[in-house]
């Protein structure tokens, strides 16, 4: 098969990333609508179901190996501290303990890009790593924890963005607050030239909140040695970027490390890098040469494995009379916590709309808590709700309908690189999105009677999604005529096995039932991106959809060679192979196999190299149906229309799914969510699922997903973007712009609890 | 630690199991008897993601001392399947797509389990009220409470 290799860019959580790979060039035709498909795109049941609903399926934290200790970490109880002496003598002499690791043992394993170690004297957040016990029981662990005596020298600490920019604040780090001592800048025309064209000029500050990733399944590994190999069940996003950085942090090759994860609890973009305990965990397996399990509690989750920074954000919106958009800034802080993360959100107020006059200034600064990690759509959520607010603003002042308005400043062209999209439908998102909710019943903001109010919103989505190589299937032909799809991706409960398995069905007409999927094994898989970025279904699926053409490809040529009749003269047809016009001369694919021997019947399918002077891209609109109580200030989400452009849907039954849970996840950071800090002793008030509230059932509206896209064949063989992201992008804002609808008063910073809602009403 | 010997009837299995008086119900399940059906997310009571059915309640299994399980009937996720064909309750939340990462559909089905044995039928409320202690960070619940009110509404409770 044809093949090549190039260098590729796409964009993955927070950043482009450019990448080597061998691409497939093989141009196979295009499937066309998901009508014309008898597998891809039906609403099917999960493969895995059986796993997941019998008790079975065997998730990282449910490893247990023979002979197996488990490890407890103790965590900093200070916002910043240094260690000044540290007595683990009591703690060892615990019967049952069988090491114990502090910075004072433990080798120095440098972490944070080199900022610290995998246990540092010099404490940096409330949940920061002291020190780590492997004991027989879970219980003795805990119990001896309590028995490490630490004395710690107290620090001036700041836990919050804005403090932490002020002259004079307390130093996270002896460089200074903000990360790498600048603001990002990106600028495009001339603003003020911009604003000077502006018949309105509308100014605004909107702040959101930390949220905490919280998956229901703790990040957990387990991990044992043979010798110098070692093998870790890893609750993660991505085994191979797992493994590299494990053999980098350990300074062995990767080749000795294995990673496996064959179901996992929930992530969100938590478990996409590599966790110290991790490396605790394989420090005290070789010490006690046997097999160590490691788990946090969910205290360590709400303090130490990510977070969606907060940020406030300035924003500036100019526009003539008609609509136009002559220019816009942005301003925006947000706490990357204690080391380096991501805390910048300007992306969609730079891509979303046509306006030549651009201009964002963003700082990350460094606060005494825990460190930032990529969580679902980084900083487009909380982008997206100050910008879709802010455009609504605009349009209320000059006077136009905010769908109109947002029309009017449609970008036919990606307006950061003027490159034409390979696909964009968002008009018809707004159209078809706005009929479902009954948008042209909209009303006046705030013109209802009545103490509980209703309000319509609406707010667009911009996210990449598009994926690209390297990402690789292997397929594999058996005897009995099935067929296996080995792939190194993973299953975050998104559906990848059963999508991997409907992509293979399709292409060699076998049963569903006659595909099987092994995912997330560093040592039997080729290699897959990790899972994020909603890029999973992207890269994954022309893969298989290759690997599939190339075996189909294969079993004419043995069809030809054990019929011996020429290839053009076969027929594939639903796994059979027979002669043009002798249907009787036949053989099926476990015919085949069996004569080929099982060996040879393997292919390795490759992602194409996206498509190069295109910007690849995400749409959607949602809108918001809103009940706000004006008495109690409580709001009742009623109904999310979702309408989207992600190009090919592979399963709607697992697309709808996760569409649902993106919304949720949405309204949680729109109404509900929200880390509690402590200014005064620099600790988190609601480390745990009770005070830190996420969306339960009550919290749930009626949802309507409309996907109005078919596959983008410009992108790959089978077309597909990925929803995971896109899905949630834009809830908050619709839902805050059907608030402000409700009763005229617009709220500006999430989450929008009741007690905002009523100081807001009074103005 | 002493420890103290109790007996359980879990999945209609007899165990008698020598335990510490500060292990839970969760802890014998999962680490002595190898049930990892049941899962931990926060081992005090406010995920769960441990419900399992103890004496035809549902409880948080990481709520209940071991000893104080002593003579308990328990049913856990793994006790659903009968002869190896699914129980209602597991078509329906496959038919639904009621599960996505899967980590907190067993706590679901038991807790759906013990509202169908109590109520035929249940309403959307009271489908949701049995299921308000379950927390699920994938999903929109609705499937989940649509897959439960299928099997009330076929009647299909055991």
């Amino acid at each position: 098969m044809p093949r090549k290799i190039v260098k590729s860019k796409y964009f993955f959580e927070e950043d482009f990333i450019e990448t080597i790979g061998e691409v497939s060039t093989e141009k196979v035709k295009d499937w066309g609508p998901n009508s014309q498909l008898k597998v891809v795109g039906k609403s099917l049941s999960r493969i895995d179901g059986y796993d997941k609903v019998s008790g079975t399926a065997k998730f990282s934290f449910d490893i247990s190996l023979p002979n197996m200790v488990y490890a407890k970490t103790l965590r900093c109880p200070l916002p910043h501290a240094k260690i000044k002496k540290i007595d683990i003598s009591e703690a060892k002499k615990v019967p049952g303990v069988l090491a114990v690791l502090t910075y004072e043992n433990a080798p120095k394993i440098p972490w944070y890009y080199g900022m610290s170690f995998l246990f540092d004297p010099h404490l940096r957040y409330e949940g920061d790593e002291v020190a780590c016990i492997a004991a027989e029981t879970e219980q003795i662990a805990v119990d001896a924890l309590k028995l490490i005596h630490v004395e710690y020298e107290e620090l001036p600490f700041v836990v919050d963005a804005g403090a932490a920019m002020k002259p004079g604040a307390a130093k996270v780090h002896d460089a200074g607050n903000v990360v790498r001592g600048e603001p990002q800048i990106y600028k495009r025309g001339d603003i003020e030239k911009g604003f000077k064209q502006a018949d309105v000029v509308v100014e605004d500050t909107f702040s959101t909140q930390v949220e905490i990733h919280n998956p229901t399944e703790p990040h957990c590994s387990v991990v044992n040695w043979d010798g110098s190999r070692l093998t870790i069940w890893d609750s993660t996003q991505g085994v191979f970027s797992v493994r590299d950085a494990i053999a980098g942090y350990l300074k062995m090759p990767a080749s000795k490390v294995r990673v496996i994860k064959k179901y996992m609890g929930g992530a969100f973009g938590s478990k996409l890098e590599a966790g110290k305990y991790t490396v605790m965990a394989a420090l005290l397996a070789r010490e006690t040469g046997r097999p160590v399990r490691i788990a946090l509690d969910r205290r360590a989750m709400n303090l130490a494995v990510g977070n969606r920074p907060g940020s406030v954000q300035k924003l500036k919106v100019g526009a003539k009379k008609d609509g136009t958009l002559t220019a816009m800034n942005h301003y925006s802080y947000g706490a990357a916590g204690a080391y380096p993360s991501g805390a910048g959100c300007s992306r969609p107020f730079r891509t979303l709309y046509k306006c030549f006059n651009v201009r964002s200034e963003e700082y990350t600064v460094f606060i005494n808590t825990g460190r930032g990690r990529p969580f679902r759509a980084p900083g487009h959520v909380q982008g997206t709700f100050a910008f879709e607010s802010i455009i609504d603003e605009t349009a209320e002042k000059i006077g136009m309908d905010p769908l109109a308005f947002r029309i009017k400043n449609y970008a036919e062209v990606d307006p950061a690189s003027n490159r034409p999209y390979t696909g964009k439908l968002l008009r018809q998102a707004y159209k078809r999105g706005a009929a479902a909710i009954g948008w042209q019943d909209r009303k006046p903001a705030g013109s209802g009677s009545g103490p509980v109010k209703t309000g319509l919103g609406v707010a667009t989505q911009i996210w990449w999604g598009g994926g690209g190589p390297p990402a690789y299937a292997t397929l594999k032909l058996n005897r009995d005529g099935s067929a296996h799809v080995i792939a190194g991706s993973q299953d975050l409960g998104t559906g990848t096995y059963t999508f991997i398995a409907q992509v293979a069905a399709e292409v060699l007409e076998i049963p569903m039932e006659k595909i099987q999927v092994t995912l997330g094994d560093t040592a039997v898989a080729p290699y897959c991106g990790s899972s994020g970025g909603s890029t999973t279904a992207p890269s994954v699926s022309p893969a298989v959809r290759d690997a599939a053409e190339q075996m189909k490809t294969k079993l004419i040529s043995a069809a030809a060679a054990v019929l011996e009749i020429p290839g053009n003269q076969l027929v594939y047809k639903n796994g059979i192979i027979s002669v043009k016009n002798k249907p009787d001369k036949k053989l099926t694919i476990a015919n085949i196999v069996r004569r080929m021997r099982e060996r040879v019947l393997l292919t390795t399918g490759a992602r194409n190299a996206n498509p190069s002077g295109y910007a690849i891209n995400t749409f959607g609109a949602q809108f918001a149906r809103v009940e706000v109580d004006t008495y109690t200030g409580r709001i009742s989400v009623k109904k999310i229309v979702a309408a989207h452009d992600i190009g090919r849907v592979l399963n709607r039954k697992t697309l709808e799914n996760q569409v649902h849970g993106g919304i949720l996840q949405g309204l949680g950071f729109a109404l509900i969510e929200e880390r509690v800090m402590d200014e005064f002793t620099g600790k988190m008030l609601n480390a745990n699922l009770y005070d830190y509230k996420m969306p339960a059932i009550y919290n749930v509206p009626e949802i309507e997903v409309i996907i109005v896209s078919e596959g983008d064949a410009k992108i790959s063989n089978t077309g597909v973007k990925g929803i995971g992201e896109p899905a949630m992008i834009p809830t908050p804002a619709a839902i805050a712009n059907a608030v402000y609808n409700a009763i005229g008063v617009r709220l500006k910073s999430l989450p929008i609890t009741p007690d905002k809602v009523l100081m807001a009403l009074q103005g | 630690m002493k420890t103290i010997k109790i007996q359980l009837l879990v999945n209609n299995n007899e165990y008698e199991v020598s335990v510490s008086p500060n292990e839970t119900l969760l802890d014998i399940l999962r680490e002595r008897l190898g049930l990892t059906g049941t899962k931990r997310g926060c081992e005090i009571g406010e995920c769960g993601a441990c419900t399992v059915v103890m004496n035809g309640e549902a409880v948080n299994s990481c709520l209940i001392l071991a000893p104080q399980a002593d003579g308990s009937k328990i049913m856990t996720v793994e006790g659903l399947m009968r002869n190896g064909e699914y129980h209602p309750l597991q078509q329906s939340f496959l038919n639904h797509d009621a599960v996505h990462c899967g980590f907190c559909t067993p706590g679901m089905l038991m807790s759906a389990y013990v509202l169908l044995q109590q109520k035929q039928n249940p309403t959307e409320t009271g489908i949701k009220q049995a299921i308000a202690g379950n927390l699920c960070r994938c999903t929109g619940y609705q499937q989940i409470v649509e897959a439960i009110g299928d099997v009330g509404k076929k009647g299909e409770t055991d």
